[in-house]
């Protein structure tokens, strides 16, 4: 690490010091400027460049975080509990970093692939959407104030709403899916905001830190601290698309514009997921009964219900992007699990799963765009001889779609091995059964692809047989960036898992 | 019984709530669904606003030492509980032991965000509905879903 913190040294002071509100109020004004750029070529370089700054800020100010610890940053000069404070320590650090890493991979790809799904004149709007989602997700991961992650939380719903409905020039389906996502979405957003608008009552704050503090003192709270908890578990359950509550998910992701897809399967749901941690942990404690049960029956059982479940309805999928819709929310089971067992080790699989799986399915979903934008094809039954005709975009799909399953050498491997070691530590056992089953079902539906795709000729399209024709440079980039990353992590793991373990250890204590 | 009389806030709030919920999952109409929504939203706002009425508590205004205008024999012009609100003399609210009883200001101004977040929910939402009949002839879920069926049965190539 040492040789990393001679990197801050060439960062200016000032991203230092006012990097956590720059983080945020940077993609907020470019996407006002943005909506009103009239060139969709400058719209798309102008959201490189933000993105890249954002990357190297969020990468500057995670390292930092690893130097000096903890850094509370008072908006305004306003000091809290009064004031907003944004906060950076060991558990968001490792999500913004996520979050401004995968926007950066997501606008790469983007470039082919808007100019195909796009209409011109939609495009720098297109963007500007994008930034302000980016902007609400760094948001609700930074702040220390409750009622301003609600905030944060709706700019980037309700922006995604219009990046899921942008899909109709490609798929019609996509209206009717925005419209779920905006009920459902809204609904959930509002159960989050009665929670605090509870946890208000009881504590008169809404600081974090503050409202944490006050509660343990009250040993817990009353039962208006036990409502708020139900209502902002059910209302993040909405968001991180816990299973029963996933139901938004799958037409999202499958008619969704494609980069929307590849950013929201890797962020949205994965900020959900980082808030959940941080109110279970951080503002209640898993030491008040209501919080134990809670995790226990909620989240361990809704979990593991949708491991499964999740799994099967992949299986029996027609559409690649609905499988992988589908994976996505029984990999969010596997992270609820790790949540639910709330040792420090389980905590820190888990969330070094939710950094694992952003990476595998973000890639995965660059794949599947690339076979979209190279043949229209979404159905796994057209899948047949891709390892012929698209041999890099089918060979990163490959990689991934194994990290994906849990092969040795790739991220799944690790953090489903460290997920599983846990389960064992704390003599949860039958969990352990579900990981491996659950692995094995995702081996049925990537494999049933990977079969198709090597073991089948190219199909004949008006008497000639499909000949190779590659995805453009912009998505090999980075669909294998994501390859590489996943394969990286598999084989040398120490900072991720290094870092979540940190993460772990500030919500629950060494050990 | 009377409790609840008492807490009639709480009961409409939770009324409203539990209304517009019941809509949102029982409608198939995609305006009649907003319309819950809104109905939903709005109880949670009823919610913060209920929480920071203090009975019997003052508007939290901020006023000067000196009351406002005098006239030409020096005697104040406007008096009332209101001028008093916020202690004699002082800029800042009273804090805790004052015997200045004022509304907490803070779940309004929370509010005040919320709606500006819900009516640009709405507002999606109203234009997506426009988007939809625009493409499906229709707002009725149960049609939408019966031609997305079909479509799925022929295929997505277009």
């Amino acid at each position: 690490m040492p040789v990393m913190f001679s990197v801050l040294e060439l960062m200016p002071d000032w991203l230092l010091t006012h990097g956590p509100a720059f983080l945020m109020a940077l993609p907020l004004l470019m996407a006002a400027i943005m909506a009103v750029l009239p060139n969709k070529r400058v719209a798309w370089f102008t959201t490189f460049i933000v993105t890249s700054i954002l990357t190297i800020t969020a990468f500057a100010l995670a390292l930092y975080n690893a130097k000096v610890g903890t850094t509370i940053y008072k908006m305004g000069g306003w000091a809290p509990p009064h004031g907003i404070s944004l906060v950076i320590d060991a558990l968001n650090a490792p999500v913004l970093v996520l979050i401004a890493l995968m926007s950066l991979i997501t606008v790469v790809y983007a470039m082919p692939a808007t100019v195909a799904e796009i209409k011109p004149n939609k495009r720098a709007p297109f963007y500007a959407a994008f930034l302000l989602c980016v902007a609400g997700l760094l948001g609700m991961v930074i702040t220390g104030d409750a009622f301003n992650v609600f905030v944060f939380l709706e700019v980037s719903s309700i922006s995604t709403y219009v990046l899921v409905a942008m899909g109709a020039a490609r798929d019609r389906r996509a209206l009717s899916a925005a419209y779920n996502y905006l009920i459902l979405g809204s609904i959930g957003a509002t159960f989050f905001v009665i929670g605090i608008g509870f946890l208000y009552m009881e504590t008169g704050t809404l600081n974090m830190a503050d409202m944490a503090r006050i509660l343990a003192d009250l040993d817990g709270g009353s039962r208006v601290a036990k409502v708020a908890f139900a209502f902002i578990v059910i209302g993040l359950g909405l968001k991180l698309a816990m299973f029963p509550l996933h139901t938004w998910l799958p037409g999202a992701y499958a008619y969704a514009p494609t980069p929307v897809t590849v950013f929201l399967a890797s962020t949205a749901t994965k900020a959900a997921l980082y808030l959940l941690l941080r109110f279970t942990f951080f503002v209640f404690d898993p030491s008040y009964a209501y919080v134990a049960d809670g995790l226990l029956y909620i989240l361990v059982g809704m979990g593991v219900i949708g491991m499964v479940f999740a799994s099967l309805q992949a299986i029996f999928q027609t559409d690649a992007r609905r499988m992988l819709a589908f994976s996505s929310v029984a990999q969010v089971g596997y992270m609820l699990l790790g949540i639910g067992i709330a040792t420090t080790a389980s905590v820190a699989a888990g969330y070094l799963h939710l950094i694992n799986h952003a990476i595998i399915k973000g890639g995965l979903f660059i794949a599947l765009g690339a076979m979209w934008y190279r043949f229209g094809i979404t159905r796994t039954e057209d899948f047949q001889g891709l390892g012929k005709t698209m041999p890099l975009t089918m060979g990163a799909f490959t990689v991934l779609g194994l990290s994906l399953i849990g092969v040795p050498f790739t991220a799944g491997f690790v953090s489903k091995v460290n997920l599983a070691s846990a389960a064992a530590d704390a003599g949860w056992w039958w969990a352990v059964g579900i990981i491996m089953l659950t692995s094995i079902l995702a081996l049925v539906y990537i494999g049933r692809v990977l079969l198709l795709a090597y073991f089948q000729s190219p199909p004949q399209v008006n008497g000639e047989t499909v000949i190779r024709n590659e995805a453009p440079i912009m998505m090999l980039i980075p669909m294998w960036v994501c390859a590489l990353a996943s394969v990286f992590i598999g084989v040398k793991s120490d900072a991720v898992v290094g870092a979540s373990i940190r993460a772990a250890e500030l919500l629950l204590g060494a050990g | 019984m009377s409790e609840l009389f008492s807490q009639y806030n709480y009961v409409i709030v939770i009324v409203l709530m539990m209304t517009g919920l019941y809509i949102v999952f029982a409608s198939r109409n995609l305006i009649k669904k907003l319309v819950g929504l809104s109905v939903f939203q709005t109880s949670v706002f009823l919610l913060y606003i209920t929480v920071a009425k203090v009975k019997g508590g003052q508007p939290p205004i901020l006023i000067e030492d000196k009351p406002y205008g005098v006239d030409k024999d020096g005697h104040a012009l406007l008096e009332g509980p209101i001028q008093v609100a916020a202690g004699d003399g002082a800029f800042l609210l009273p804090g805790p032991g004052s015997d200045v009883l004022y509304s907490n200001p803070l779940p309004h101004v929370l509010i005040l965000t919320a709606i500006v977040v819900g009516v640009a929910t709405l507002a999606i939402g109203l234009a997506l509905t426009v988007r939809i009949r625009e493409v499906y002839h229709t707002i009725e879920e149960d049609e939408i879903q019966e031609m997305d069926f079909v479509y799925n049965l022929e295929g997505t190539a277009d």
